[in-house]
């Protein structure tokens, strides 16, 4: 008797450390999160002041351009944080009007597709006046830069072949093969004016079904190559487009419009020295140049840090 | 807007019922991938889970498999298969069948290893073969947690099947995975609406089948169990 | 630039500091699920009709996909942690409270008649006798919660770098580097192999009393197999 009731009471001593051990340990590891850095969850997701940040879509040019942009900025002696791969530009331009994000690198026609579907595209800076129209109070556009990439309807080898189409067919000529082709590209070509809408409204182009992919990377450009689908939405400045044979089509009602890159920024954000030093990025910018620095980070696998870095040394920007 | 608002507003809309990227038709491709994963990790788990819980031997090595296997991240799984080799149904039925082994495969172990063991020597002890006492004895006791361990199995697939649309599949995570970058709530809620209308349907099915397939000796009997259970000690 | 360990600058973080992320990302939901869940298992265990409804509750929020949950969330929490963690935190839920539920119900009538006899109150009677006799149930619980939270903070990665070492997989599909999803796959593993062996110990730590040999498999197995008929009981 006596000894069951010792033993009860040791447990109970030792089942009572227990309890303050399994708390402490509770405890412990919900102070892992006050240890965490500057990220407290609840604070307002805005930018510091005299902070810029730069932001870049979920593809890789966009995040090479992105780091163009931001180090180009440092040199300048600002302080730049990143926000990299946020989404789609249904995502990002909320955060350049929330402020959340103060610079990000566009391209200006397909921004004003995004901003007024029905927006005639005549000339680069007839489309950054247009766009500068429309954009929010907050935020504008700089220079547009002569480097563009736009998107387009390319179709692979075996395509091409199948329905007899060259490097100077069009969009017009795919009105046949639409209805036997599936069309990829990112999840936001199915819903833009410059995706399936404006193919079908422009080039009465109706195809068997699409299929949601990337945003022009690597799992569109594989799906192209191995015919999972047979037409997909390609990046003009896309390396594997040489290396693949895929035959871009043109695009004579000009859907796809001008896609300079060109930075939207947050007008607050930047200093005058910034935004020249943007421009000054802008007017070195080629199409050439950025074919080059999209094929050293998409097939020669460098960071684009570094590729954003040296190039901006060679420029004579840094 | 609330998120009924774009609940009701995704299924009024009768664009979303008709086509490739219709309700019927991604619906149909959920319930695809689903079944057939679960059909694949049921082949895998039942069988090993019977055998070593009637043996008794090997329960920790499972316990290790199990462990292990729950360790590894659907998404990831997913995404390193498709880089390594490409598109198609295989990609995603890897991780959803590593999901679903586990919780198969350890209860079923369990539920057959603790029957009573009185019946299953009674059983032996009337001559039955092995193989009888594992059917005819053993499974129809252990039947309803077997039952419970699919369930629990398939209630995951349903909702980590979404991911299919990540590598371009279809399914109703495309509702989701669209709508995050069209920046489209009808389609998110909407398809959340989906994911967990199914995963309810599938928790009254297994209800069902309980009810159906599990005799109602053993039912009254687990009752009593649990009841004895609740009130003694582990 | 291709090499196992390259992580690329976009993710802004080094493969360590990854790791940590995402332990933070994966750990802290789960002790907030354990902190919410220890007093609502306290209701469900005082009023019994309650905790069909909550488990039904709970089963409902698990079965919402994390990638639905965490864009609904963007609106109100924005691209940041919490809105991955949020999610986490609930669907933790789900094992942590039958866990608990049926832990301290396991509790023999004598000996809680026994620490009543001692003059123990019910809140000394609940932190010093119920719950650490539980103890081995709600672990088992938080081994499966960890688990899973390890694995789904990856899908984060899809809601603009949110997804700690996701945000690897991300980067490996973008810039078609598979050597990137390996890294991540296996150090998420080894990650949640790790954590499950601290919980085991902290198990042996924390029940004294128990065989030494009492082995983890059974443990882990029992655990969500309480869940599982707890769930059914909901039914």
């Amino acid at each position: 008797m006596t000894s069951t009731a010792k033993s009860s009471w040791s447990r109970t001593r030792h089942t009572g450390a227990a309890a303050v051990a399994l708390t402490a340990a509770t405890a412990l590891l919900a102070g892992c999160s006050s240890g965490g850095t500057s990220d407290n969850p609840l604070e307002e997701e805005k930018a510091e002041a005299g902070t810029v940040v730069v932001g870049s879509n979920n593809f890789a040019e966009s995040t090479l351009l992105a780091d163009i942009y931001g180090e180009a900025l440092k040199a300048k002696g600002l302080k730049v944080t990143y926000k990299h791969n946020i989404g789609s530009r249904e995502t990002t331009y909320g955060l350049m009007k929330n402020g959340s994000i103060t610079v990000l690198p566009e391209y200006n026609g397909s921004l004003l597709a995004y901003l007024d579907p029905e927006a005639e595209q005549e000339s680069p800076d007839a489309v950054n006046t247009a766009v500068k129209a429309k954009l929010d109070k907050k935020l504008t556009l700089l220079d547009p830069s002569p480097a563009e990439d736009k998107d387009s309807v390319s179709v692979n080898a075996e395509t091409a072949k199948k329905y007899e189409l060259t490097a100077s067919s069009t969009l017009a000529d795919l009105k046949d093969a639409a209805p036997e082709l599936v069309i990829g590209g990112s999840p936001e070509f199915q819903t833009r004016r410059q995706g399936l809408e404006g193919l079908k409204s422009v080039y009465g182009l109706e195809f068997k079904s699409f299929k949601a992919l990337d945003a022009g990377g690597p799992l569109t450009q594989a799906a192209l190559a191995q015919n999972e689908v047979q037409a997909a939405d390609i990046f003009t400045t896309d390396p594997t487009i040489v290396k693949e044979k895929f035959v871009v089509l043109g695009d004579p009602e000009n859907l796809f419009g001008f896609a300079n890159v060109t930075p939207l920024v947050h007008k607050d954000a930047l200093s005058p020295e910034g935004v020249d030093a943007l421009n000054e990025v802008s007017a070195k910018l080629d199409t050439e140049t950025l074919l080059d620095l999209d094929a050293q980070v998409q097939l020669d696998k460098k960071d684009p840090l570094d590729v954003a870095k040296a190039w901006l040394e060679s420029a004579g920007l840094v | 807007m609330n998120i009924f608002d774009f609940a009701h507003a995704f299924f009024g809309d009768s664009a979303n019922w008709q086509g490739y990227d219709g309700i019927p038709q991604r619906f149909l491709e959920h319930l695809q991938y689903s079944l057939l994963a679960l059909a694949v990790a049921a082949a895998i788990g039942l069988p090993v889970g019977l055998l070593t819980g009637h043996t008794g031997r090997g329960g920790n090595a499972l316990a290790f498999i199990a462990n292990a296997a729950r360790a590894l991240p659907s998404f990831g799984l997913l995404v390193l298969v498709v880089l390594l080799i490409g598109f198609g149904l295989l990609p995603v039925m890897i991780p959803l069948v590593v999901l679903a082994v586990p919780p198969i495969l350890v209860t079923t172990y369990e539920a057959v290893r603790t029957v009573d063991p009185s019946p299953v020597d009674a059983a032996r002890g009337m001559g039955m073969r092995e193989s009888r006492i594992l059917f005819q004895v053993e499974v129809p006791v252990a039947l309803p947690l077997i039952l419970s361990g699919l369930r629990s199995a398939a209630i995951q697939i349903v909702s980590t099947a979404t991911i299919a649309a990540y590598v371009s599949l279809g399914g109703i995570g495309r509702y989701i995975i669209d709508g995050l970058y069209q920046r489209d709530y009808e389609k998110v809620v909407g398809g959340a609406t989906l994911v967990a209308f199914l995963a309810l349907v599938t928790l009254v099915l297994f209800w069902a089948a309980g009810r159906f397939v599990v005799s109602p000796g053993v039912r009254r009997r687990e009752g009593r169990a649990k009841d004895s259970r609740a009130r003694t000690a582990e | 630039m291709s090499g196992f360990f390259d992580i690329p600058s976009d993710l802004q973080h080094s493969w360590a500091g990854l790791i940590g992320l995402h332990l933070r990302e994966a750990l802290i939901p789960v002790a907030a699920g354990l902190l919410l869940a220890l007093p609502v298992a306290q209701l469900c265990g005082r009023f019994r009709w309650l905790y069909p409804p909550v488990l039904g509750l709970t089963t409902v929020l698990y079965a919402i996909p994390s990638l639905a949950f965490f864009v609904v969330l963007i609106d109100y929490t924005g691209q940041t942690e919490l809105t991955v963690m949020i999610p986490l935190a609930l669907y933790s839920l789900v094992v942590l409270i039958p866990a608990i539920v049926d832990g301290v119900r396991s509790v023999p009538d004598e000996t809680l008649a026994a620490a009543t006899a001692m003059g123990f109150g019910p809140v000394r009677r609940y932190t010093q006798v119920q719950l650490p006799i539980a103890a081995p149930a709600v672990i088992a619980g938080l081994r499966v919660a960890t688990a899973s939270s390890i694995s789904l903070v990856s899908v984060g990665a899809l809601i603009g770098n949110q997804g700690a070492l996701g945000n690897l997989l991300a980067a490996a599909q973008k810039y078609d580097r598979p050597e990137l999803a390996v890294n991540a796959v296996i150090t998420m593993a080894v990650l949640a192999i790790l954590c499950d062996a601290l919980l085991v110990l902290l198990r042996v730590l924390l029940t004294p009393w128990m065989p030494r040999g009492a082995q983890p498999g059974t443990r882990s197995a029992a655990g969500p197999g309480k869940f599982r008929e707890a769930e059914a009981e909901a039914l």
